[in-house]
């Protein structure tokens, strides 16, 4: 695996989830002076930062590290618990996304802007691109032995703003229930070898 | 196959439905021998749990003969087994803790979010129930397609009727679990609200946990004796104030340990049930929590409650203040089935624990129907219906 930590932090989503936003915004804030807060920075109360949405969420996987690190950068794997990804196309270092949108598939190219064996990975849209996003995956220990803590963040520009934000939520296709259910798809398919249907016919 | 569908409140039907397939690597399909009307499939009956959709299989007690196993499955074809109505996946961190019910995995992603939404968490996957609980289609049909059967199912000996184990589904260890979350130590007392199935084994489940007296607390008179056949002292809420009975019965203290084998859809023309009713009836989720308030008040200081009744929502005029100032212990939750098989059905091969006591009809399949409709309408002689396909 190649580390990749000159690419880090290249915008505003990044930078701002690493040092935990609601932290920078209340040492910005002039008032009665609170003490930094430990929570993820996606978890404020403000709904969006410079433009872009930010959400995210933590699952614990119990799999080692960099078994769930490689499930990330193997495109056939990723097919199996990202039920919205219709291939992926371009390069590993240059992955283009291929979605289905609820009204066809849109695409989205991307740069792999971080991988760090067993630790993280993080994927930014190119210049350009239609759909301006940032989506990082980051690995710990779980206490106790539980396994991993993965956690996603996803920052992006909602397409048709606040109000398409809203409309995708209603839809169940906003990128925070996606990723979401892609986190728990990921976790059937490690800890039980499947990913749960009531499903009892093969085909639907 | 043939298979017992819902359709709407009190709408439930014999329909023709495709057989099921092996769908993923660990799962076996099992053809039904014999399958049970529960009292939480009344809950479904009245419409009172939220997320059922019209043509849903319903049935999570049943058991049957092993036809079809998926590569990953450790069941061999001609097994018999009893499945458990909770679907576990056995490697999660919940099924790790025997846990079972609350599996993190079992649950498919999309229908997670309802119940992450009303309890804060997805709750596990459960047969023949809500959406909320996965939308698995259930046993009372001839074919069952069953989900991690490497894990579940019980196998069962040949030569044992179905009726002795048949209940090792769901009710007898719902009734074990309900006792054992009483911490009884041997010569307490045990109030238990409701004599239906789980009453009744959990009345019979204490006593054999050491518990020096259990009183049980109905009305039907034909399951008021079904509980003195057991061992129990009973009292009939419609003759007698039942919070003075327990304190003159337990010396003035109140039961060490209190069960509320009712749930949700408690009787009683007490002001509290009454409003529940109502609201319960335009349909805003609430609960009718009455058997729970009179366990709580009459359980004695530092005692513990068991909740082995079925709620799904909410319930208000909750007595908080006699939670806390009396500094109860409350434990509940779907039952971790899976927990308790092989005990279980040791002490029923060792004779220690009857279970056939409770069943009073005999349908086949095509008759669920009207076992649905008398086992709602007549709940003093109808107490446990077994149908066979
Ligand atoms: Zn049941
Ligand atoms: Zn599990």
């Amino acid at each position: 695996m190649t580390d990749r930590r000159s690419d880090l932090f290249p915008i505003l989503g990044v930078a701002v989830l690493a040092l935990g936003v609601v932290g920078v915004a209340r040492l910005m804030t002039p008032g009665p002076r609170h003490p930094a807060d430990s929570a993820p920075g996606r978890t404020a109360k403000r709904l969006q930062f410079g433009g872009y949405q930010v959400t995210g969420r933590t699952v614990t996987i119990d799999a080692p590290r960099d078994r769930i690190h490689a499930m990330w950068r193997d495109p056939r794997q990723l097919a199996l618990f990202m039920q919205d990804l219709v291939a992926i196309e371009g390069t590993p270092d240059r992955p283009i996304w291929v979605i289905d949108g609820g009204h066809g598939p849109f695409r989205i190219e991307t740069r792999l802007v971080e991988d760090r064996a067993s630790e993280s990975l993080a994927w930014r849209s190119v210049e350009g691109a239609d759909f301006q996003v940032e989506a990082k995956i980051r690995l710990r220990d779980a206490p106790a032995g539980r396994g991993t803590e993965v956690e996603a963040h996803v920052a992006y520009v909602p397409p048709y703003g606040l109000l398409g934000h809203w409309a995708a939520k209603l839809r169940g296709i906003d990128p925070k229930t996606r990723g979401r259910q892609e986190l728990k798809r990921l976790k059937m398919l490690l800890e039980t070898g499947e990913i749960a249907t009531a499903s009892n016919q093969r085909n639907t | 196959m043939r298979a017992l569908t819902w359709h709407g409140k009190h709408d439930v039907r014999m329909d023709t439905v495709p057989d099921p397939q092996i769908v993923n690597p660990r799962d076996a399909i099992i053809e039904v021998t014999s399958t049970a009307i529960c009292g939480s499939d009344l809950h479904l009956y009245d419409a009172v749990i939220p997320g059922l959709q019209g043509g849903d299989i319903l049935g999570h007690e049943f058991m049957g003969r092993v036809v079809e196993t998926g590569p990953k499955s450790t069941l061999k074809k001609g097994q018999r087994v009893v499945v458990p109505f909770t679907i576990s996946c056995g490697s999660c961190f919940f099924c790790k803790a025997t846990l079972f019910s609350a599996c993190d995995n079992a649950n498919p992603v999309e229908t997670q979010e309802a119940s992450e939404l009303l309890y804060g968490h997805a709750v596990g996957g459960l047969f023949g129930y809500s959406h909320m609980t996965g939308g698995y289609p259930g046993g009372q049909a001839e074919y069952v397609r069953v989900p991690y059967s490497d894990v579940g199912p019980i196998v069962v000996p040949d030569g044992v009727p179905d009726e002795d184990v048949l209940f090792l589904s769901d009710i007898l260890p719902t009734g074990w679990m309900a006792a054992e979350n009483c911490d009884i130590l041997p010569g307490d007392s045990v109030a238990v609200w409701g004599c239906g199935p789980v009453g009744l084994f959990a009345v019979q489940s204490a006593l054999l946990m050491g518990a020096g007296r259990v009183i049980a607390i109905d009305h039907h008179p034909n399951r008021l004796a079904l509980a003195r056949g057991l061992g129990a002292d009973v009292i009939d809420y419609t003759q007698t104030h039942v919070l003075e009975a327990l304190m003159e019965m337990t010396g003035g203290m109140g039961p060490d340990a209190v069960i509320d084998a009712v749930g949700m859809e408690s009787h009683g023309m007490a002001p509290d049930n009454l409003l529940d009713t109502a609201k319960q009836k335009v349909g805003i989720g609430a609960d009718r929590a009455h058997a729970l308030r009179m366990a709580l008040m009459a359980v004695r200081k530092g005692g513990r409650v068991s909740i082995p009744g079925v709620y799904g929502g909410m319930a208000d005029k909750f007595p908080l203040g006699a939670l806390m100032e009396k500094g109860l212990q409350v434990r509940s939750g779907q039952t971790h089935v899976q927990r308790y098989g092989s005990r279980l059905l040791d002490m029923i091969m060792e004779g220690k624990i009857d279970t056939t006591f409770l069943i009073s009809h005999r349908l086949s399949l095509e008759e669920a129907p009207r076992g649905y409709r008398n086992f709602a309408d007549n709940q003093n002689e109808w107490t446990k219906v077994v149908l066979t396909p």
